[in-house]
């Protein structure tokens, strides 16, 4: 959809490999690919500006101009310089002192406070806190109905709700019943409004003069375009925030808005929310973002859930075998129920760059149905053909379809899904590499 | 009525009025300086790079010394907008039926409480469709956005199917004599391929039982969106071959630039403004004030 920064630099630097040195004018150019990308990316014009100028001053150095591998140290430079900008390390909340430690979720219409009060809360819930959420949205129609409901399902009370007077009151009151119930955690649900309504701007300082809270946390969808700078600077200074939490990356939004609301607020996006589920709420990680920010594809999270899936000896044997060309049919089969394990394929596909737009992959279906399909196909195949699917001709696809009970076009089909798998296992392994020695994937 | 209506909207609009004014004060002529200050201006309404570009290289096309700046920015902006008719066309004395969908969170619900009312104003008979029943809590905000439009809805519990829910709003619709069926539908994020295939489920059930419809399927984007909204526009249009934007939020800041991106690449046009969270804040769109918004 979106032109892949990463291709476009590699082509861009590909160029200037091979002219040996790098001129003032090759960076430019680099860094005109680098700010239409961030631009895409809804990050905001001034911020872009700002931040081009920067990594130029560093990319015209000395040091890298005279660098062995200019066209890597450049990129290298944007990415440490973005992950700077959004704050470098995660960070969490602070909840200690006093209990119960409000939590107060702000935001406009839409961003998705109501869904984040249950998910955080659930969270909250898993590492041990015991958590009450208030309903404060006495505004949008059936909102506190819907806290109410969504709080049930992740386990956790809901005060409020029904109580048409002023929030500030039911935050209020709200704490109250959090001491008394022995609750060491609120998390406060408000209504959304946009930053320049003064008369509701002003109702959310007096909630927190009310209520005190630990935490005041931004909830800003992250599709937002330009506007995020005007929002995040009118909730921080109308407001104070303490951090961020961005929604709805599950999406293919590249969430520029998060670089954007930490230059203006100086404060850290500190959850981002993957799903709809309530599970789906996790810690920001900085440098993830910066890789999603510029099209790079998030391959640190990828790694990590290939880590989670396959223990260290699998993935030893795996890669040996791929390395030496080992990789057979059935090793495909025991791939296929891993990658299925690491999450919804399409989504672990979007992590790997440059495979985002694979057509064959897309469609490698790995419902439980398939499976099956798979694996009637692959045990209908000698152990030769196992081993060696090269050999598998004209007249073996007709005997193996046969003999599985399906059509050739699935033994077809399935022999192409195996070539591209195994392309990408091996692309995975070299990104995994080239990480390791500091290398970025696609130089 | 008309004069009415577009001070009315540029009304709604006027925190986004001050939105490319300052570009233009003392500037005469077409200059480099001019065209940068341009450039920024427009992406920072989210119309993206490519389609100020496409503006920018139309108007140094057009300009020459003497012609008013700001009137020839307006008119390419309208131009863009205007590719398509941006009015909605019911048939005056049949059932027509509108599918309200986007992604979470845009102003679905809202937007098909506002129609009902828009449209009953005009002399129709809405009935409103409850067809997110996946969000909790989403059926009884639509009830009481059709309380206060004054029209019924048909609702089911909460996880039933949506083109269940559909397919008897159409048939209560014909019992009771409306004739304008209002679906408002679960948010989804466009990259989930099967929710897509829920709502062309829908759309199916709508085609066979009323022919002729949808007469609109109109997707609902939040103006603070920024070039994500293309790639929304794109796969809604894919799947649905929706007729339309709705453009809400065009009351806060931010100036829902995207669309134009959207006309210039789709030839989408928007079709309905919000302006607003109260019953009244929905508006017909009209290019040429949507510019003037704009470029003031
Ligand atoms: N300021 C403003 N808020 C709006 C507008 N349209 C919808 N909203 C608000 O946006 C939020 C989400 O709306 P809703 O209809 O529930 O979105 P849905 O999830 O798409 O159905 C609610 O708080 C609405 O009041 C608008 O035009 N202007
Ligand atoms: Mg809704």
């Amino acid at each position: 959809m979106f032109s892949n920064l990463a291709s476009r630099l590699a082509d861009t630097f590909k160029r200037l490999r091979g002219m040996g040195k790098l001129t003032e004018a090759d960076v430019d150019r680099a860094l005109r690919e680098v700010r239409l990308s961030l631009l895409e990316a809804d990050v905001n014009f001034h911020v872009v500006r700002d931040f081009i100028k920067k990594v130029r001053e560093r990319a015209v150095g000395q040091e890298v101009m005279a660098s062995l591998t200019p066209g890597q140290q450049v990129v290298k430079i944007v990415y440490e310089e973005l992950t700077r900008l959004m704050g470098s390390t995660k960070s969490g909340l602070n909840l200690s002192g006093n209990p119960p430690a409000v939590i107060m979720l702000v935001g406009l219409q839409g961003s998705g406070k109501t869904t984040t009060a249950a998910k955080l809360g659930l969270h909250l819930r898993k590492s041990g806190r015991s958590v009450m959420l208030a309903a404060c949205d006495t505004y949008r129609p059936a909102a506190q109905d819907q806290l109410a409901r969504v709080g049930e399902k992740a386990g956790i009370p809901t005060y409020g709700v029904g109580v048409a007077k002023d929030p500030v009151a039911i935050a209020r009151e709200a704490v109250v019943e959090a001491r008394r119930l022995g609750k060491d955690t609120l998390i406060v649900d408000t209504a959304g409004r946009l930053h320049v309504d003064e008369v509701l701007m002003d109702e959310l300082s007096r909630m927190k003069q009310a209520v005190n809270p630990k935490e005041v946390l931004l909830v800003c969808d992250a599709m937002t375009g330009q506007d995020a700078v005007n929002l995040a600077q009118a909730f921080s200074e109308q407001l104070g925030i303490d951090g961020v939490i961005l929604t709805k990356l599950d999406g293919d939004a590249r969430g520029g808005a998060a670089l954007s609301l930490r230059a203006v607020t100086g404060r850290p996006v500190k959850y981002v929310g993957v799903g709809e589920k309530l599970e789906a709420l996790e810690p920001f990680h900085p440098d993830r973002m910066a890789g999603r920010i510029l099209g790079m594809g998030d391959v640190l999270t990828l790694i990590e859930r290939a880590e989670e899936t396959f223990n260290a000896e699998q993935a030893r044997k795996m890669e040996q075998k791929l390395r030496k060309q080992q990789f057979t049919l059935e090793d495909f089969l025991e791939q296929l129920k891993h990658i299925k394990r690491m999450g919804p394929l399409d989504q672990i596909l979007g992590m790997i760059p440059g495979f985002s737009g694979n057509r064959a992959l897309s469609k490698v279906d790995v419902d439980p149905k398939e499976l099956i399909r798979i694996e009637a196909i692959i045990n209908s195949m000698t152990r030769q053909e196992r081993e060696n699917p090269a050999i598998i001709n004209g007249s073996r696809r007709k005997r193996i379809a046969a003999g599985s009970g399906t059509r050739v076009q699935d033994v077809n089909k399935l022999l192409r899904q195996y070539s591209e798998i195994t392309k990408m296992m091996k692309q995975l392994s070299s990104v995994e590499k080239n990480l390791k020695r500091g290398k970025f994937p696609f130089m | 009525m008309a004069q009415n209506y577009f001070s009315r909207l540029l009304e709604g609009l006027s925190r986004t009025r001050e939105a490319i004014s300052g570009v233009f004060i003392g500037r005469q002529v077409l200059d480099a300086s001019f065209l940068l200050d341009l450039e920024e201006a427009l992406i920072l309404s989210d119309v993206g790079h490519e389609t100020t570009e496409v503006l920018i290289n139309k108007l140094k096309q057009r300009a020459r010394p003497g012609m008013n700046l700001k009137a020839l920015v307006r008119e390419e902006i309208a131009g863009l907008l205007n590719q398509q008719p941006w009015r909605i066309e019911l048939p005056p004395d049949a059932l027509a039926v509108i599918l309200v969908v986007g992604v979470n969170g845009t102003g679905k619900t809202t937007s098909a409480g506002k129609m009902a009312h828009l449209f009953r104003v005009e002399g129709r008979k809405p009935l409103l469709a409850a067809a997110d029943t996946f969000r909790a809590a989403a059926g009884e905000q639509l009830e009481i956005w059709a309380k206060r439009a004054g029209v019924d809805c048909v609702r089911h519990r909460e996880g039933a199917d949506p083109a269940a829910v559909v397919f008897d709003a159409i048939s209560a619709a014909r019992h009771r004599g409306a004739d304008l069926v209002i679906a408002d539908t679960a948010g989804r994020l466009h990259t989930k391929t099967n929710l897509m295939e829920e709502l062309r489920k829908i759309r199916r059930v709508v085609e066979r039982e009323v022919p002729g419809a949808p007469n609109e399927t109109l997707l609902v984007l939040d103006a603070t969106t920024g070039q994500n909204g293309l790639a929304q526009a794109e796969v809604f249009q894919q799947m649905l071959n929706i007729t339309g934007i709705v453009l809400t939020k065009m009351d806060g800041t931010a100036k829902g630039g995207v669309v134009l991106a959207i006309a210039h690449k789709m030839g989408l046009p928007v079709k309905l403004v919000g302006v607003g969270e109260k019953l009244e804040d929905l508006l017909y769109f009209d290019p040429h004030a949507f510019a003037e918004s704009l470029v003031q």
